[in-house]
């Protein structure tokens, strides 16, 4: 046999981005789990559609880009992407909004720029903020967890979902719609979220749903740490600075502010804080940095959640700070080997 | 009327004030000769090869900043040196004018010595006095200070000066660049060769 | 077993898969001798070693065979016995894969060893020969970049030494040479320890060792437990590359050495176990570097061990040894998996750093899948051991951002691999750092050449503009002297009263010798002017003689002054210089003893000539003078004589001639006072008779004296004669010329004089005519050579002598047209010149008609650098044809080429004629040459060079369809030249 000549190291890890994506989407799955069981079919018809159109986008571009398609698809980046957006769209969202949002993701968000890698935003965040934007009345649809409706468990059986998503969305559907808890949170009037809890039964019944939902992609979080998919700079930094603002404003006026712990557990925070925070390409680079763009996140979170327009944040927090990634990895590297102190800047 | 005058006066005071902070940031801060023109000099290859039509690389770069001279006439410096006179003047960069490569071959000349004559042309033709040689002698090219600028073959008149390329040993051979990724179109289906150190 | 010291940590590492195991099964074993070894002159950065062997020599075990030059090379020695049978390039474990400069030995098969002895103490070695004794034994760092120890040993030198490091981490997988080598020869290594301890005096060792070698451990332990050194065995966690130098010291010491530094500025030295073993050996047993351990691993090879082996043993030896399966075998690694290189040809010999050897199958070492997008997941900065951003790095390099690269401590990567490693995109990320690397050096190299190049660049221009600076100034300061001399020549006409300007003179005192000189001549001028303005009254009975005397005898006064000053300070800085010098002073004196007697002489001849004064008393000053002079001359003579030689004689006839025109002015200035006086019919009209009678004889004598030094001169400095003559002549043509003025002005003014100076004129035309026939002899005895100098000369002559005629001419008329009495005179004076000037033209044609005889009869004379010379014209008119020719195919096609054909036309006419004339002067030169033996390699060369022309025309030919038959005929021309030429090789090769 022929004897190669090529760079060393000549010895590899296992492994490659797509095993990466792979444990990532693994990841996911007590999150969606968690939502099929509380929410219904909606959330895993969604993930699959999305998932279905993202490969298919993705396999177009590739192509229109003359790349070879097996290739770039085996990274599995673009299912990652279809699964996230499938987890924050209302598990009753129409199938377009869904078809838009996979579309402005893959086409826009990614190839446009380059493809995996390249990109400076988020796509899924990319795609979850311009349908909010764009369909407000869809994306603040959400289902209420089934615990909250008192009647039993299934109430809207595959089919039901299935064509409340692509055909016309019946009744049926409406009645099960609600607020999300930061929706309430947002339109509570006088209350403090611990006199609404109190007030509303349905409320406190269901804001357990919520609780779980969280646990669950926690639960995955401390998986993809184990996996060493990546560091806890971003997630914890991101958690802790939402925690300590909160707790700030919570312990200086109660009646006005929610406290932490329901900052923590309601809304996207875990899935952003272990999903979104720590993806890879669009965060910052060095420790340090992931450090400052977790806590950027965190604090953008609670002053939009609290003081914005719409009811969640993390999304518009992500892509935020995706635009200061850049800025952050030029301050915050690492002191080398041999060096007295980090050096700043790009010169 | 007094306000007219308070205006006039406090015009007059800052013109005055100004004129005084100008006055002395000029002469504070008065830069010696232009250091652009150093800066540029210092991006030129320093050949003085004079194929940009100036007459060595300091009158070129002088002209590139006084007479908005394009940048893209140093065919030694190749392309790179245009982006990066681009990058210091903060202008277009242009591809190199000329039909040579756009990453020239470092070449140095080399006289073939049982042809030379001896008549010293290419001494006086040398910009660095890198040729060795007098009259009715032998000439050779001091290789180590030849900038390959070219200016010694045309004056010979027994045409015996070669330009050629350096030869690679192992105290220069570099690494090459990996190859760029588009090279996965290729070899998608042999992924091995992709890597595989060329030369 | 516990540390006793607490082990630090360096940031990231990675775990690979150890892959140990394999090969430590096996105690070490000798590896066969090879029958071949080759040995690369350069086995490390710095240096490469100098061969001190020939082809051909018979070398023994372990003989220097090529020495270290330079502070950073190292020695090599013969691993075996046997015969040096070349020193080529070959192939080399280079990343290039190209070849170097080797040293190749065939073996004898007796493994011979050479005379060898260890030190028995070398504790009393003074610490300078010891590391040379060690520097001699050719060890070089064994772990890595092969650095030469010796270096590292001097570094107690100048840096202060707390701590020694011993490297025995062997972090890399596979590898297990040195695990072994403790397993085995832990004394060895203490030895070792011991020596580079008594070098370099550290206050505490420490050996770094990872806690996958137990049995290492064990070993250790055992050999150094009971040394009397602060020495102590460390063991750190597995993890590579702790190996790595600055991650052993940080993992050993928690100090980080800084950033371009080396550990010793930290008061660290790092050695490698494999490193001191090799000094123990060689202080103790006196055995070179010769052999060393190599691991020999890898799916592929069947015995899987270490091997002692021979330096320079190609691989192939050590695979066939291991029985490597080279059906299996898909990459040869020489290194470890993480930093090793790989090889593609076996021939290529093991080195002082080859560790290990590692025969991958396709199994083991998959072809790493194509580089994917980076997702900057950052698991390559986690495991960096340098702390880098080994992604953004890479951003870099593949953006060829090379300056934001270095900005992030590009120079700071130690190339391990980790990042690579752990990247799931699989990027080659060491290459692009290695590369970008090499770029960046690159350009920092290209930077300071380009430095470089501009400093020489503006040298050579300042250089340039010094010398047309100077140049400028001679022709300044040239055209000042020609003015000065010319504001002299007028003051000489205008015969201005000198007594004021010559005051300064003297005063300038010593120092400047120039001024002096010319001090002195100006003072002479002067005086003489004044002597002639006195004559000049005095013929004519004018007033103020008197006045006249005065300012005469001051001017003489002033004049002997000046003289004397300027001979004093001649003789004063040229004093210390002995007998030339004295003979100077001899004859300074004598010089100023003859212008005394001269101006005796004159004295006497004015009082005479007025009738005046003490003639008597003035007679007998000037016999004294002349006793004076002759005794000064004499000496001078004597003294002359003694020292000189051939080379003196050309001196001896200047001053000869000088003599003799200064007896020459004398005679005439005597005849004049004299005819002055039969004039004025003064009684001492006899007597002065009588004083010129002496003098013309003593001018002949003196003549006489010229002619005889002339002929004894050799042939050389006949043009020096003519040179001096055609001054003479000039001189006198110019005397000539001021009589003539001064005659006519006489003329004009229908003074008494004019026919004086009429005979006088005549007198100084005939003494030119001498001259001029002088010089037309010494010409014609002159080598023709010089002729053509002298047609250009006699040429200008003769635009002179007709620029005199038309002058004169003009005068004429100007006379005849004033009817004035000269008029009759002048024309004969025009005729004379008119005459002057067609013998000059005569001697024009006559020296060219001789000049063009001589040539031919120089020409065989000068063949041999003619032949030269036709040749390079030949080559010129060949290369200007070329270039003809290019530019006319470079011509758009329908263009006016008529002139260029024509040109190329009259080129090739020339370049054929040049030809014509090198062939005949060559085939000239090979007949010469067959008759005194022909230079047989010349000949070949030219037929080889005929051939060549003939090929050449031929693959023209082909080339060029449309102008075939020119083309054709040249060839068959240069066909017939190629045959002829081989004709005559073969002739005289026989």
């Amino acid at each position: 046999m022929a004897l190669i000549r090529i760079t060393s190291p000549h010895a590899h890890r296992p492994g490659n981005t797509g095993s990466v994506m792979l444990t990532v989407l693994m990841a996911t799955l007590p999150g969606l789990a968690a939502m099929t069981f509380f929410f219904g079919w909606g959330t895993l018809i969604q993930v699959l559609w999305g998932s279905l159109l993202a490969i298919a986008l993705e396999a177009l571009s590739v192509k229109l880009r003359r790349r070879p398609v097996s290739f770039y698809l085996t990274d599995y980046s673009a299912l990652v992407t279809a699964v996230l957006l499938g987890l924050a769209l209302p598990p009753f969202a129409p199938w377009w909004v869904m078809a838009v949002g996979i579309s402005v993701a893959i086409i826009i968000a990614k190839q446009l720029y380059g493809g995996m890698g390249s990109n400076p935003f988020n796509p899924a965040m990319v795609a979850y903020a311009l349908l909010l934007v764009s369909f407000p009345i869809q994306m603040t649809s959400w289902t209420a967890p089934f615990v909250m409706l008192g009647d039993g468990w299934s109430v809207l059986s595959l089919g039901e979902t299935l064509s409340a998503i692509f055909a016309t969305p019946s009744t049926a559907v409406d009645a099960h719609t609600m607020a999300t808890p930061l929706d309430i949170m947002r339109h509570r009037g006088g209350f403090t979220t611990e006199e609404m809890w109190v007030n509303d039964a349905l409320l406190a019944n269901g804001i357990g749903a919520w609780h779980a939902v969280s646990a669950a992609y926690f639960m995955g979080g401390v998986f993809l740490l184990y996996k060493k998919i990546f560091t806890w700079h971003a997630p914890v930094a991101m958690l802790t600075s939402l925690t300590v603002l909160s707790t700030l404003f919570f312990l200086l006026m109660p009646d006005q502010y929610p406290d932490p712990f329901f900052h923590l557990t309601t809304g996207a925070t875990m899935l952003g804080a272990f999903f979104i925070a720590t993806d890879p390409v669009t965060s910052a680079t060095s420790n340090k940095g992931k450090l400052w763009f977790g806590i950027g996140i965190g604090i953008l979170v609670f002053v939009i959640r609290t003081w914005g327009n719409y009811p969640d944040a993390v999304a518009f927090a992500v892509l935020l700070m995706n635009l200061c990634a850049p800025f952050i990895d030029q301050y915050t590297q690492p002191r080398s080997y041999g060096h007295a102190k980090p050096n700043r800047g790009m010169k | 009327m007094s306000a007219v005058f308070v205006a006039v006066l406090v015009l007059l005071g800052l013109g005055l004030v100004f004129g005084i902070l100008l006055g002395y940031s000029s002469i504070r801060f008065k830069v010696e000769g232009n250091p652009l023109v150093d800066q540029v000099d210092s991006l030129l290859p320093q050949t003085q090869c004079g194929q940009c039509g100036h007459p060595g690389c300091r009158p070129y770069a002088e002209a590139i900043v006084n007479a908005d001279e394009a940048i893209n006439k140093c065919p030694p410096g190749g392309q790179s040196t245009v982006e990066a006179l681009a990058d210091l003047l903060d202008v277009e960069a242009l591809p190199l004018d000329a039909e040579s490569e756009a990453e020239p071959i470092k070449k140095v000349a080399y006289i073939r010595e049982d042809e030379c004559i001896g008549c010293t042309k290419c001494i006086q033709a040398c910009p660095v006095d890198a040729i060795l040689g007098a009259a009715k002698q032998m000439h050779t090219v001091i290789t180590s200070e030849c900038t390959g600028c070219d200016l010694c073959v045309e004056p010979c008149p027994v045409d015996c000066i070669d330009m050629l390329p350096l030869e690679t040993t192992l105290n220069n051979w570099q690494w090459p660049a990996p190859k760029p990724g588009i090279e996965l179109i290729a070899t998608d289906r042999q992924p091995s060769i992709a890597l595989e150190v060329k030369g | 077993m516990k540390n006793t010291i607490r082990v630090h940590q360096f940031h990231g590492g990675i775990h690979p898969p150890e892959n140990k195991k394999q090969s430590t099964g096996a105690p070490i074993s000798l590896a066969p001798i090879p029958s071949r070894i080759v040995l690369p002159l350069q086995q490390h950065i710095g240096l490469p070693a100098d061969p001190v062997v020939r082809v051909g020599q018979r070398v023994l075990k372990g003989q220097l065979v090529a020495e270290a030059i330079g502070r950073i090379s190292a020695n090599i020695h013969a691993s075996i016995s046997g015969t040096v049978v070349a020193i080529e390039p070959h192939p080399v474990p280079h990343m290039s894969g190209m070849k170097a400069d080797c040293l190749i030995i065939e073996s004898d098969g007796k493994d011979e060893w050479i005379e060898h002895q260890g030190l028995a103490d070398y504790t009393k070695l003074p610490t300078q020969a010891l590391i040379e004794y060690i520097r001699q034994s050719g060890i070089a760092g064994m772990g890595g970049a092969g650095f030469p120890t010796d270096v590292k040993l001097h570094l107690g030198d100048d840096h202060i030494v707390n701590t020694l490091i011993i490297n025995a981490a062997e972090c890399e997988p596979y590898i297990t040479a040195d695990d072994m080598l403790m397993r085995e020869r832990a004394d060895e290594i203490m030895g070792g320890i011991e020596i580079i301890a008594h070098l370099l005096k550290p206050l505490h060792i420490m050996v770094g060792i990872e806690d996958n070698k137990p049995q290492a451990i064990r070993a250790l332990h055992a050999a150094m437990d009971n040394s009397a050194l602060n020495l102590d065995i460390v063991i750190t966690p597995t993890k590579y590359p702790s190996g790595g130098e600055k991650q052993l010291i940080k993992l050993l010491t928690g100090v980080e050495v800084p950033s371009g530094s080396i550990p010793a500025d930290v008061g660290i030295v790092c050695q490698n176990v494999g490193t001191t073993s090799a000094i123990y050996r060689a202080v103790t047993h006196g055995e070179p570097l010769i052999s060393r351990i190599i691991t020999v691993t890898g799916q592929a090879a069947a015995h899987k061990q270490n091997y002692e082996v021979r330096l320079g043993t190609p691989l192939a030896d050590l695979l066939n040894h291991s029985a490597v399966e080279r059906q299996q075998l898909q990459r040869l690694i020489i290194g470890g998996p993480m930093m090793g290189i790989t090889v593609t040809d076996e021939q290529i010999p093991v080195i002082k750093t080859t560790n290990c050897l590692i025969a991958g199958s396709i199994k083991e070492m998959p072809p790493q899948p194509p580089a994917q997008a980076c997702i900057r997941c950052g698991m390559c900065e986690q495991v960096c051991p340098a702390e880098l951003l080994p992604q953004q790095l890479y951003w870099f390099a593949k953006g060829k951002e090379f300056d934001k690269a270095r900005h992030h401590n590009l120079f700071d990567c130690i190339e391990c691999g980790a990042c690579s490693y752990v990247c799931p995109s699989n990027i080659p990320l060491v290459q692009y750092y290695r590369f970008a690397k090499a770029e960046i050096r690159k350009e920092d190299d290209e930077q300071r050449k380009a430095d470089h190049a501009r400093q020489r660049f503006e040298a050579r221009l300042a250089r340039l503009e010094r010398d047309k600076i100077e140049k400028e100034e001679r022709r300044k300061q040239r055209a000042i002297d020609a003015a000065a001399a010319q504001a002299a020549k007028k003051d000489a006409a205008l015969n201005q009263a000198p007594t004021a300007s010559v005051s300064a003179a003297p005063e300038a005192g010593t120092p400047d010798l120039k001024q002096l000189k010319s001090n002195a001549a100006i003072a002479r001028t002067k005086l003489k002017k004044a002597e002639k303005a006195l004559n000049n009254a005095q013929d004519k009975g004018l007033d103020g003689i008197d006045t006249l005397k005065e300012t005469l005898k001051q001017l003489q006064l002033k004049s002997a002054q000046a003289e004397k000053a300027y001979s004093d300070a001649q003789n004063a800085p040229a004093k210390a210089a002995a007998p030339v010098l004295d003979l100077k002073q001899l004859k300074s004196n004598a010089a100023i003893a003859r212008t005394k007697l001269k101006k005796a002489e004159k004295q006497l001849a004015n009082a005479t000539a007025s009738g005046e004064g003490d003639i008597s008393a003035l007679t007998a000053q000037v016999s004294l003078l002349q006793d004076k002079n002759i005794a000064a001359e004499k000496a001078y003579k004597a003294a002359e004589s003694g020292p000189s030689n051939a080379a003196a004689a050309p001196i001896d006839t200047t001053e000869l001639e000088a003599d003799i025109a200064a007896l020459q002015a004398k005679v005439d200035k005597a005849t004049s006072a004299w005819q002055a006086a039969v004039a004025s019919a003064s009684p001492a009209a006899d007597k002065m008779a009588a004083g010129v009678e002496k003098l013309t004889t003593k001018l002949k004598g003196l003549q006489d004296e010229l002619s005889q030094a002339r002929a004894a001169l050799p042939a050389s400095s006949a043009t020096v004669d003519t040179t001096e003559l055609e001054a003479d002549i000039a001189a006198l043509q110019g005397k000539v010329d001021k009589a003539n003025s001064a005659w006519q002005a006489a003329v004009a003014s229908a003074s008494p004089a004019a026919d004086k100076m009429a005979a006088g004129v005549e007198k100084l035309t005939t003494k030119l005519k001498g001259l001029q026939d002088e010089l037309s002899q010494a010409r014609a005895a002159l080598p023709a050579s010089s002729t053509t100098v002298d047609t250009t000369e006699l040429e200008a002559d003769i635009a002179a002598l007709q620029g005199k005629v038309d002058k004169a001419n003009g005068a004429w008329q100007a006379a005849v047209a004033s009817a004035s009495p000269a008029a009759d005179k002048m024309a004969a004076g025009v005729e004379k010149l008119t005459t002057k000037l067609k013998g000059l033209q005569d001697e024009l044609t006559q020296a060219k008609s001789r000049s063009e005889a001589a040539m031919p009869a120089a020409a065989p004379a000068t063949a041999a650098p003619d032949l030269k010379a036709l040749k390079q014209q030949v080559s010129i008119m060949r290369t200007k044809l070329k270039k003809a020719e290019k530019q006319l195919t470079e011509l758009p096609e329908g263009a006016d080429n008529a002139a260029l054909m024509a040109e190329i036309d009259s080129l090739k006419a020339r370049h054929d004629a040049a030809k014509a004339l090198w062939d005949a002067a060559e085939a000239d030169k090979i007949a010469a040459a067959a008759a005194q033996g022909v230079d047989l390699k010349q000949l070949k060369i030219d037929a080889a060079m005929a051939r060549a022309a003939v090929t050449k025309a031929e693959r023209a030919l082909s080339k060029a369809e449309d102008d075939q038959p020119a083309l054709e005929a040249e060839l068959v021309t240069i066909r017939a030249q190629a045959d002829k030429l081989n004709a005559t090789l073969e002739r005289f090769s026989d």
